[in-house]
């Protein structure tokens, strides 16, 4: 195929595959404009994976960044489609569009209570402590000694991690500086990190549960719920989930140690405080399976109230309806066959809003070679007709590669000064001002 | 000696590709990748080449006797993966 003008929208991880295989696969000539509604790219490698996991974090310097910089792919950031161009204009503009657009909302307790202050989403604290622009404005009080995480996937972690890892160890990364303030000051000593199912039913993975035992100066409990005697019948992946979690709760606790409390077996039913959060109540479980042998949880009738002023709901990730576009409102998707989206000629998805918030960084790889795959079967073979992209259509503020490279410089250059791998500009405008300055005159040798 | 993958794998299955004895897994199409926690290095078929640490954008494959202390344990979880049936027994 010859003359493939493609969009994708999002420069995350699900974006960036996309682009990966279309630059290998969509013919010699294929032209991307790579639309971003942030200034930066790399999505959740940005603003979702933990400052202490910068390994992770290669994956865009040593993967993405070539995509990026191929002359066939154009960078276009600060540039929100469904905003500033819609849908309509986009795919009247290209031969396809693919949205890699992410999961933008999450799943709520649906509890009294839950909109107290105190009581957040997990993604506002995560995106806050990375740097989101978004997401700066908040502000969490840390004053209480407890904190209650709901859920206890890899999320959970994460922040029960980052609220109980030394200061001078989360002070080698590149959390913000505002949230490494705000860390240093926190009078939290416990984090109860809540499942309504047990332990072998756990939302994490392993490495990310092994990780806890790395923390200086943190005990690891488990309540709720007796280990059970046996693994036998469990997966692989669960027999080392609990044979880790049980070591983890065995060695010797110290008075003096923070502590992650992991309470089974354990569902919430209300955020109790009148002005603000002052604890959880939460009704104890059992398990039964269900017709299909799945272990569901059912209330025994027991409660008690656990004294906290800080809440994180972490239960999963949702994605959002988006303009112009059908949305699965039970799955929280766009509805798709194999990455084309249902009811529309030339737009795709890829990502979490197409399969839903579930895997890890490289599953969105597959994601994309199904989509683009599926993409390039329906344009066939032969040359296509020109397409003028949405060049006109852009506003005037936009962010190109020259520009993300200044932010990128420029937050490098101030990490090196501090021995962290990067100082985060978190500020939409100081971003904005730092991308279109002119760039600094060389000046002349002599 | 073999080569090991450790915590740090996002399963990135580059890894999967340049692999020239197949002996990384799950691959892409193998049941379980959807759900994968990490890929894993069978240590009877590897052939030592290194070919994979190259390839791997997270660098989170090391030689066995050079992983870092806190991935040590990988050394065995990478090979009882790939008997982790008669393990789950």
């Amino acid at each position: 195929m010859t003359g493939l003008r493609i969009a994708v929208v999002g420069a995350g991880p699900a974006g960036m595959y996309a682009i990966g295989y279309l630059l290998d696969h969509g013919g010699p000539d294929v032209v991307i404009d790579l639309y971003e509604r942030l200034a930066t790219p790399w999505g959740l490698v940005r603003s979702g994976v933990a400052p202490d996991h910068p390994e992770k974090k290669l994956v865009a310097d040593r993967l993405f960044d070539f995509s990026l910089h191929d002359s066939r792919v154009r960078f276009l950031g600060n540039v929100e489609i469904g905003t500033d161009i819609s849908h309509a204009d986009l795919s009247a503009s290209y031969h396809a569009v693919i949205y890699a657009v992410g999961a933008g909302d999450d799943l709520k307790m649906n509890i009294p209570g839950e909109d107290l202050p105190g009581c957040f989403a997990a993604r506002s604290f995560v995106a806050f402590y990375n740097g989101h622009p978004d997401y700066q404005h908040l502000d969490f009080d840390l004053s209480s000694e407890r904190a209650v995480i709901v859920g206890n996937g890899n999320v959970a972690l994460d922040i029960a991690r980052i609220l109980c890892t030394p200061i001078e160890e989360l002070a080698r990364t590149d959390i913000t500086d505002r949230a490494l303030e705000k860390l240093a000051a926190s009078a939290i000593r416990e984090v109860v990190v809540l499942g309504r199912r047990g332990p072998a039913e756990a939302a994490y993975n392993n490495p990310e549960l092994e990780e806890l035992g790395h923390i200086p100066g943190v005990d690891i409990a488990v309540g709720g719920a007796a280990m059970p005697d046996s693994t036998k019948g469990c997966s692989w992946e669960t027999k080392r989930k609990l044979e880790m979690l049980a070591h983890l709760a065995a060695r010797p606790a110290n008075p003096a140690n923070k502590r992650i409390l992991f309470r089974f077996l354990a569902s919430p039913l209300e955020v109790v405080g009148t002005d603000s959060v002052n604890g959880l109540k939460i009704g104890e479980n059992a398990l039964q399976a269900d017709a299909s042998g799945a272990l569901r949880p059912l209330p025994t009738g027991r409660d008690e109230i656990i004294g906290t002023g800080l809440i994180f709901r972490a239960i999963g990730y949702r994605g959002t309806p988006f303009p112009g576009l059908p949305f699965d409102d039970r799955s929280g998707t766009i509805p798709n066959d194999a990455g084309r989206v249902l009811g529309e000629t030339n737009t795709y998805v890829t990502g979490w809003i197409k399969r839903g918030c579930r895997g890890i960084i490289g599953t969105n790889r597959r994601c994309a070679q199904q989509t683009v795959d599926r993409l390039l079967a329906d344009l066939g073979t032969g040359s296509l007709p020109p397409l003028p992209g949405a060049a006109a259509l852009l506003p005037g503020k936009r962010i190109d590669l020259a520009g993300w490279k200044r932010i990128d410089r420029h937050e490098r250059d101030m990490g090196r000064r501090q021995n962290r791998p990067r100082v985060k500009i978190v500020d939409r405008e100081a971003q904005l001002g730092l991308a279109m300055s002119e760039p600094a005159t060389v000046e002349a040798c002599t | 000696m073999t080569f090991v993958i450790a915590a740090p794998c996002v399963a990135d299955y580059s890894c999967v590709d340049i692999c020239p004895v197949n002996c990384i897994g799950p691959g892409p199409e193998e049941q379980g990748f959807d759900d994968a926690e990490q890929l894993y290095i069978d240590p009877v078929k590897c052939v030592d080449c290194g070919a994979c640490v190259d390839a791997c954008p997270v660098l989170a494959i090391y030689e066995e006797a050079s992983l870092p202390d806190r991935w040590k344990h990988y050394a065995k979880v990478n090979r009882d993966y790939f008997h982790r049936d008669s393990v789950t027994a």
